[in-house]
């Protein structure tokens, strides 16, 4: 019986924290989260709303709430998308290597040249600012990640002995590449996919921080942060807020990411 | 002579990526919807105006030729001309880079200077303070975003200590020290998911490192621990650190938009970005190029130095 | 010249009971005189190697007394056992591929306790290191001086390690299974080059083997040991022609038939 690692626990609980708030989010909220009211404007946590409200009246806690929404579903979305494109790649091109894995691989590279950023900046005169463009532009950054990870691990498994033994008894590359290998390269994507999630938390709220995430009114962490800071002396409350939400999701699903990989991968939970 | 080879090898695969990238880039630019001439002069213009400054722009010769004129332009130094300031779009990204450039090389130095001491620390205190602090930073500083660094940074420090300026670019004209003092507090924001992430990897490869038996026989020798870890563990632990500066170039490129953003610099990430709420689509497609370039020319000189931290890659003699 | 005398050897350990390795080992060895240490891994024997050259992991403790010509090292100062390596106790160690720095000219890593513990020149100590690579019979050694390891073979290697031990002139050498990890063809050469450093410099010698071949070359006296504990100690020829131990017997009828031919021819 192995012991849960710390960070497990920590971070498992924190991601649940906004998965939750971002459900209850769907149901319910202290306020109406695009509700105005001019009368609590830039009031300070607790003389309206649990923290504050905003530059026109909006409850803080009520946006944050619905902000974790359309955060993780973005973010979720996309490293979802990325992810199993990656994978399946990764996978192709471990089991097919040759000319095939050298493409792959070139395809990679040339994802790797667009920082999320840029390929947003890029989709986004095509197709328009949006929470498609975002979810394109943090997933395509995605694949290369997903495809290294899973060509690394694939190959390892090829090399082992399980294998040539499917392979004697006659099955093909797309059939071990399901039945064998997946199976043991699953652990190490769902770590990855904690840890990238984060990552594309991070990028959304950097997009619709520079006002290419979703459109308003709908709420976003990265929107708030970029209203607030108008009111940077005035109302700092409505900088705390949201930065700490942001903060707080990345650390719990890197925390449950690290702590999923220690216990999966003992040798690795030594060293670290 | 192989290391040369091998970076040739490099050099002519980089090379194939940033056709296709470019290719993808001028592309994905002319589907986008909006006529430049259109865009230049305004709405109110007439249509054979607008046709005239096509023809003048070459706008009207058929895309394979507008994409190999633009990569010949690339080549030479001629972008072509924005459509929104009406100078040249190398010039514009020159009179950014010198921004940009210095910020994010500041920040790269700052997260090196900060991660690799407390990265050794940390490794050679094991489950002490400071390993426990080194960790807790850089678990945080992973999961911090950088622009809202920048903007506790204002917060605290301009508006609160009324040190640093709370944003704007002087110029280099203006002197060195109140240039480099408007790019402090953008490069501390930037700096510190980096130096998170140096930090965890500094420490993971020393403690790897401080395992392999050549340590033991460095000690063995009658060397003091400390000349040990400097002469013999911290070199060879390099490697995974140098490897990790070369992958957190994207996200150092992502990071330098939203920080220039969040203290109004004028540096090559604003510039895209207003361009792309112009519609500057011609500044637009080279910056991104521009950046690519950067992505990946710094991955190769990443290659480089590995082979000169690492004599078993530079083949045997 | 050296007197260990019964060694324990504790690991503590995260979450379960410390194990004892060496449960009160003593051994003498005097001047010039070669003793082998053989058993099987996991037995002790570089448990005992390190407690000597004070090279433990940190969650090891030792007890007991290890006297080197009278003092006790288990009491010195991490600064006073840093004057006894290299310079009293050389140590050669048993994987040629990874003891040595694989960035650095083996030169450079003959040379630096030179430069470090003797304060001696870049020329001077080059020249040292030059006459080391010579005297452990490295071919061509002022072009190999500037080789980094991995341009090497694993004989070399382990040639360049010896060269490490002896740069500053111990009195003590310590092989913790210095050719296990070789080739048949080579270990002769490294097993010939540790007896002709005994014969001619005078050294002392601890060979710790699992082989006992390899010690039966070299060894006048031989411990054998299991689980952290002595089975017997005397002279090798008396251990290996009337073990007075069913394990050293077992140990013995685990060799391959021709190496305990030769044995048998030796004892004729």
């Amino acid at each position: 019986m192995r012991r849960v690692p710390a960070t497990l626990w920590i971070g498992a609980a924190l991601s649940l924290l906004f998965v939750g708030a971002a459900l209850l989010s769907r149901v319910w909220t202290p306020a109406d989260p695009t509700g105005m009211n001019i009368a609590a404007r830039l009031k300070g946590p607790g003389e309206a709303g649990l923290l504050g409200a905003d530059q026109i009246g909006r409850d803080v806690l009520s946006i944050v709430m619905a902000g974790a929404w359309t955060s993780l579903g973005i973010a979720l979305t996309a490293t979802a998308i990325g992810g199993a494109v990656g994978t399946a790649t990764g996978m192709a091109a471990a089991a097919g290597r040759g000319g095939f894995e050298r493409a792959v691989m070139a395809a990679n590279g040339v994802l790797f040249a667009f920082p999320p950023i840029l390929s947003a900046i890029l989709l986004g005169a095509l197709l328009g600012p949006g929470a498609g463009t975002a979810i394109l532009a943090i997933g395509l950054f995605m694949v290369p990640v997903f495809a290294r990870i899973a060509r690394g691990a694939a190959l390892q498994v090829w090399s082992r002995d399980f294998i040539k033994a499917a392979r004697m008894a006659g099955k093909g590359p797309v059939r071990i590449s399901i039945e064998h290998v997946l199976p043991n390269i699953s652990a190490q994507i769902i770590v990855q996919f904690a840890i990238q999630t984060g990552l594309a938390i991070l990028a959304e709220a950097g997009l619709s921080f520079l006002g290419m995430g979703v459109a308003p009114p709908n709420p976003s962490w990265g929107r708030m942060l970029s209203e607030a800071q108008t009111y940077l002396s005035s109302a700092p409350h409505l900088v705390l807020a949201p930065g700490l939400a942001i903060a707080g999701a990345v650390l719990g699903l890197n925390l449950l990411g690290d702590g999923l990989r220690d216990l999966t991968d003992p040798r690795r939970g030594q060293a670290a | 002579m192989r290391k040369l080879r091998y970076l040739g090898r490099r050099l002519a695969g980089l090379l194939g990526i940033l056709g296709i990238a470019s290719l993808a880039i001028f592309l994905l630019i002319e589907a986008a919807p909006g006529d430049p001439a259109q865009i230049m002069l305004g709405t109110g213009a007439q249509p054979d105006t607008v046709a005239a400054l096509r023809a003048e722009l070459g706008l009207d010769r058929p895309l394979p030729l507008r994409y190999l004129a633009w990569l010949g332009g690339v080549f030479t130094g001629d972008l072509g001309m924005s459509y929104t300031y009406g100078t040249p779009v190398a010039e514009l990204i020159g009179q950014r880079l010198v921004v940009t450039l210095p910020l994010t090389a500041m920040a790269t130095l700052l997260a090196v200077a900060v991660a690799l001491p407390l990265g050794v620390m940390a490794a050679q205190n094991p489950n002490r303070i400071v390993d426990s602090l080194a960790t807790a930073f850089s678990q945080i500083g992973i999961a911090v975003p950088n622009f809202w660094i920048g903007l506790l940074l204002i917060l605290g420090v301009s508006l609160g200590l009324g040190w640093f300026p709370t944003g704007g670019f002087p110029g280099w004209r203006a002197g060195a020290l109140p240039a480099l003092s408007a790019l402090v507090l953008p490069a501390i924001a930037l700096a510190i998911p980096q130096a998170a992430v140096l930090t965890r990897v500094t420490r993971a490869a020393v403690i790897e490192v401080s395992n392999e038996d050549f340590i033991r026989t460095a000690r063995a020798k009658g060397l003091s621990r400390r000349r040990a870890l400097w002469r013999h563990t911290v070199p060879n632990a390099l490697l995974p650190v140098v490897t990790m500066l070369g992958l957190q170039i994207p996200f150092l490129i992502s990071g330098a938009v939203l920080v220039e953003n969040v203290f109004t610099l004028p540096g090559i990430g604003t510039l895209a970005y207003q361009a792309l709420s112009q519609r500057d689509l011609i500044v637009v497609q080279n910056v991104v190029l521009f950046f690519a370039v950067i992505v990946l020319g710094v991955n190769l000189l990443v290659d480089a130095l590995y082979i000169l931290l690492d004599p078993r890659l530079r083949g045997s003699g | 010249m050296l007197a260990v005398e019964s060694l324990r050897v504790t690991f503590r350990r995260d979450r379960a009971p410390p194990v004892e390795v060496l449960r009160g080992v003593s051994l003498t060895l005097e001047r010039g005189a070669t003793l082998g240490i053989v058993g099987e891994s996991g037995s002790g024997k570089s448990v005992l190697a390190l407690s000597v050259i004070g090279l433990l992991p940190r969650n090891a403790r030792a007890e007991g007394r290890v006297l080197l010509d009278g003092t006790d090292l288990l009491t010195l100062s991490e600064r006073g056992m840093r004057d006894v390596r290299g310079r009293r106790i050389g140590m050669i160690f048993q994987e040629p591929m990874t003891a040595l720095n694989p960035a650095m000219r083996v030169g450079v890593q003959i040379a630096e306790g030179l430069r470090v513990r003797r304060g001696l020149s870049r020329g001077n100590a080059r020249t040292e290191a030059l006459r080391l690579l010579d005297r452990v019979q490295i071919p061509q050694a002022g072009r190999r001086i500037d080789s980094y390891p991995h341009e090497m073979s694993g004989g070399e290697r382990q040639r360049v390690g010896i060269a490490i031990a002896l740069a500053l002139e111990p009195d003590l050498l310590i092989a913790d299974e210095p050719t296990t990890a070789l080739d048949v063809t080579v270990q002769a050469g490294i097993l010939d080059i540790l007896g002709d450093l005994v014969a001619d410099l005078g050294l002392s010698l601890i060979l710790i083997s699992h082989d006992l071949g390899v010690i039966a070359r070299l060894a006048d006296r031989t411990l054998v040991m299991h689980r952290g504990a002595e089975i017997e100690q005397d002279a090798t020829e008396r251990v290996l022609r009337r073990p007075g131990h069913d394990y050293t017997r077992t140990l013995i009828d685990a060799m391959p038939r021709r190496a305990r031919a030769t044995l048998e021819a030796g004892r004729a």
